[in-house]
């Protein structure tokens, strides 16, 4: 009895969950103004793509699409390099000042963003950068959560690897990525996941520095067109579809890492 | 001397958080005590120190404390209601009765991994007074139609809605993973002492659970202190203010006025707040370590 309750709960809030998705997905392939019916339709009247022909014949949203991908993966490679790069040193080298480099850059995770928007913009705008990809990609470069993600891995490969790469007359880069960049891989793969997915949902920062609709990245677009389309959620809503389809994609593909990367990221010094 | 290959390994990752995040920080702080504006983007001769008076000038603006109000009232009822909405869904799916966890655990956690913005356009035709899908199923529990967006007492629920919404997933993964670490043996034991679900919640689970749950109340304070993108894309703020957000008010004065040395003042208040309720929450922490 017990079960089937709480089964039951269950399949209900799930379907509760699910239920956006589900009427933004009907909606999307809905011809202009039937989904602005009572009751709301959870399958369409008359199926059609024409939202989708409008979004990327008329108001070239496949530009945006680009915008978003090659931002995204930009930002993950060279932040993975970049990350990795500084998560191993912490992790197995000793240098001068390494725990109170360490603690300062803990410590600083509770600076909100925001506070830094304002200067950044101002420099973004001094180097000329402000409207092209580097205004997302530079303070992208690298971020303490990364170095603290790769770092907590690193630490459990043993020494002695190293140390026998070291006396067949490896070179320290050699060890980076000829044994540490290998076996770390499961780190970096949740890391990456993190990142792009972190990249393509981001609004804040890409609606202060790119300004030219042919700079944006989906969200932007999309907020933008807002603006203009308040009336039509059909066309919104297949707006809506291809800005989540792609991280809801690949976060299906690789569930496990991006789990796995949120208990990680949970584990206390 | 020899070049140590530890600082080429360290060296781009700690240039670019220096350079792009630490200056950032120091010249925020820095511009906030200007009267930093329009002119002087053009011309950085063209801005004075001004000493304290964008903190004066925040603390006797109405729309300040209006905002400030507002985003406290978004995390005070947002916070502990997703924590526990959270805690919740992981007790039943880490229920010894519930098949198929895997499924549902992926269902509730959908909503995570999507876009803000995209979610908040789909949530603003949800909440539509006529067509939207919230009040045609309210109709069923003969609750008549509320205007959600635009009506100003029903405008902060609506986002506070779609945030527990958006959020609970997340928190429930860690708190799955919490309840997974407590021995099954408490549990016999109590059971065998003879206390109820109740008991056994209230003194095992919870207790054992307190490092996850302050951990897990840091980071959803954090998060929430920065409500944008919902009022953003949902109410602009409105109606009659009752959604303006703390960052929605500084991204307004920074970037549509570009009141700059005003609008770093107000970054720095947030700042101020979060760095206070993070020192809070690990006060309480250690005190009931001790």
């Amino acid at each position: 009895m017990r079960k089937y309750l709480l089964y039951g709960f269950l399949i209900i809030t799930g379907f509760l969950t699910l239920a956006p998705f589900i009427w933004m997905l009907s909606a999307s392939f809905m011809f202009d103004g039937h989904a602005s019916v009572f009751p709301p339709r959870f399958f369409p009247d008359e199926f059609t793509f024409i939202q989708y022909e409008t979004l990327f014949s008329r108001l070239d949203v496949s530009r945006n699409l680009l915008n978003s991908v090659l931002i995204s993966s930009m930002v993950t490679v060279v932040s993975l390099v970049f990350n990795s790069m500084a998560g191993f040193a912490f992790a197995k080298y000793r240098f001068r000042g390494k725990d109170t480099i360490f603690k300062m850059l803990l410590s600083s995770m509770v600076i909100p963003s925001q506070v830094t928007m304002l200067p950044l913009f101002l420099m973004l705008k001094e180097f000329g950068f402000l409207n092209t990809y580097m205004a997302i990609l530079v303070p992208g470069l690298a971020n303490v959560f990364g170095i603290f993600l790769i770092r907590q891995y690193v630490m459990a490969i043993p020494d002695s690897l190293i140390e026998s790469a070291r006396i067949d007359g490896a070179t320290d880069f050699q060890i980076y990525y000829k044994i540490i960049v290998p076996l770390a891989m499961p780190v970096m793969v949740t890391l990456a996941i993190f990142t792009f997915m972190g990249t393509w949902n981001d609004f804040l920062w890409p609606l202060i520095v790119l300004n030219d609709s042919s700079m944006y990245t989906l969200p932007v677009a999309l907020a933008n067109l807002m603006g203009e389309h308040t009336k039509d959620p059909e066309l919104m809503m297949a707006g809506s579809v291809i800005t989540i389809l792609p991280v809801m994609m690949l976060f299906l593909v690789l569930q496990k890492y991006y789990i796995k990367g949120i208990m990680m990221g949970s584990v206390k010094e | 001397m020899k070049f140590k290959p530890v600082y080429f390994f360290l060296a781009p990752a700690l240039t670019a958080i220096f350079v792009f995040f630490f200056i950032p920080v120091i010249s925020a702080f820095i511009i906030s005590f200007t009267d930093f504006d329009i002119y002087a983007i053009g011309d950085y001769s063209k801005f004075r120190f001004t000493g304290l008076d964008n903190y004066f000038k925040l603390f006797d603006n109405q729309l300040f404390w209006k905002a400030l109000s507002n985003t406290f009232y978004f995390v005070i009822i947002s916070g502990p209601l997703s924590i526990a909405v959270s805690l919740g869904a992981a007790m039943i799916l880490n229920s010894k009765l519930v098949k198929f966890k895997g499924i549902f655990r992926l269902v509730y956690f959908m909503p995570v991994v999507t876009t803000l913005v995209a979610v908040s356009i789909v949530w603003r035709f949800i909440y539509h007074p006529e067509f939207g899908l919230l009040n045609y199923g309210l109709s069923f529990v003969g609750i008549e139609k509320i205007d959600w967006l635009g009506d100003p007492f029903w405008s902060m629920p609506s986002i506070i809605i779609l945030s527990i919404w958006k959020n609970f997933g997340y928190n429930m993964i860690i708190f799955i993973a919490g309840l997974q670490n407590i021995p099954e043996e408490l549990y016999e034991a109590a059971q065998i002492e003879g206390a109820n679900g109740w008991q056994r919640f209230t003194k095992i689970t919870l207790p054992m659970l307190a490092p996850t749950t302050v951990f897990i109340t840091i980071i959803t304070m954090i998060g929430y202190f920065q409500l944008f993108a919902e009022p953003y894309i949902m109410t602009q703020g409105g109606p009659l203010d009752s959604t303006l957000s703390i960052v929605l008010y500084m991204y307004q004065e920074g970037f549509r006025w570009w009141n700059m040395g005003y609008s770093s003042a107000i970054a720095f208040v947030l700042f101020v707040i979060i760095l206070a309720g993070t020192l809070i929450q690990m006060w309480v922490q250690k005190r009931r370590e001790a």
